[in-house]
């Protein structure tokens, strides 16, 4: 039986599903019967898809003007002509 | 024939024309990824000024050693390292404010600590509008510091692989490892005070 501290130091691999098939029968096992180490995997595995699902905001519109006016000089000192 | 519209062509494809000189593609990549890089920069930098700078220097050296990138890994890859360069210098120049270096040993012993062990509802981002849950995210990564933030941000926001991420942040797959799973359970703890179910504090056991 895995301690609770065997088991949060292998959770992140387990989320990434990157341990081998012996562990994971261990980790599994381990939550089954642990609830606050079910939680705090259940919290965790909630917390990477939350922060996977945010897109990104558009840029603000002014730091896209200055981008592209700062890309369009390095374009043209780079003296090369666009293909359209 | 007229020229295609640029929104749907591959990313290789739009990278072998801006190599050619193609500057309309290389427009096209940049406006591609430039939301996902001025975000990776805010994140890292903390500072909009600063990530503003990281943004612009980002594709301007991209575009400059376009030579340079080799095509075996994605064009995205490649800039996120150099953004993630830009940003890093940022910070090592700001390094007599509080910000903790990249380089500095981290304890990765003892304190993976866990206080907070309470379900969450089953869609707690309901519970905010777009703007707030951005907010409660955004200042939980805040909370971190810069070794585990830039970590985060590079496996589980950006995507990168473990083996991306120690590459782009010179550091080892088990330090990478470490230091991620560390920001997991400090965001984990942070988001929980948010989205616990209510009534849910007396289901602490520990």
């Amino acid at each position: 039986m895995l301690t609770c501290k065997e088991f949060l130091n292998e959770v992140g691999d387990y989320l990434d599903e990157g341990i081998d098939a012996e562990l994971k029968v261990k980790l599994e096992k381990h939550i089954t019967e642990c609830p606050n180490c079910w939680v705090i995997y259940d919290t965790m595995k909630k917390t990477i898809q939350i922060y996977k699902g945010m897109n990104p905001c558009a840029i603000p519109a002014d730091v896209e003007a200055r981008l592209m006016r700062a890309l369009e000089r390095k374009m043209a000192d780079k003296g090369k002509v666009g293909a359209d | 024939m007229p020229a295609p519209s640029q929104t749907g062509i591959d990313e290789a494809t739009l990278v072998a024309q801006s190599r050619e000189g193609d500057t309309v593609a290389f427009s096209e990549l940049v406006r591609r990824y430039e939301g996902k890089i001025f975000r990776l920069a805010q994140h890292v930098t903390q500072n909009r000024e600063d990530a503003e700078d990281v943004l612009q220097e980002t594709f301007m050296k991209a575009y400059e050693h376009l030579d340079q990138f080799q095509g075996n890994s994605k064009f995205y890859t490649w800039i996120v390292r150099i953004a993630v360069n830009q940003a890093l210098m940022k910070l090592r120049r700001k390094k007599t404010s509080k910000t903790v270096s990249l380089d500095e040993t981290i304890d990765t012993g003892e304190d993976t600590v866990v206080r907070e062990i309470a379900a969450w509802d089953e869609n707690p981002e309901q519970r905010f509008s777009r703007e707030e849950l951005g907010e409660i995210l955004d200042s939980a990564i805040q909370g971190l510091e810069s070794p585990y933030r830039s970590v985060f941000v590079l496996r589980d926001i950006e995507e990168l692989s473990t083996e991306e991420t120690a590459d782009a942040l010179g550091l080892s797959i088990p330090a990478v490892k470490s230091r991620l799973l560390r920001a997991r359970l400090q965001l984990r703890e942070k988001l929980t005070r948010q989205f616990k179910r209510k009534g849910e504090d007396a289901f602490a056991y520990l």
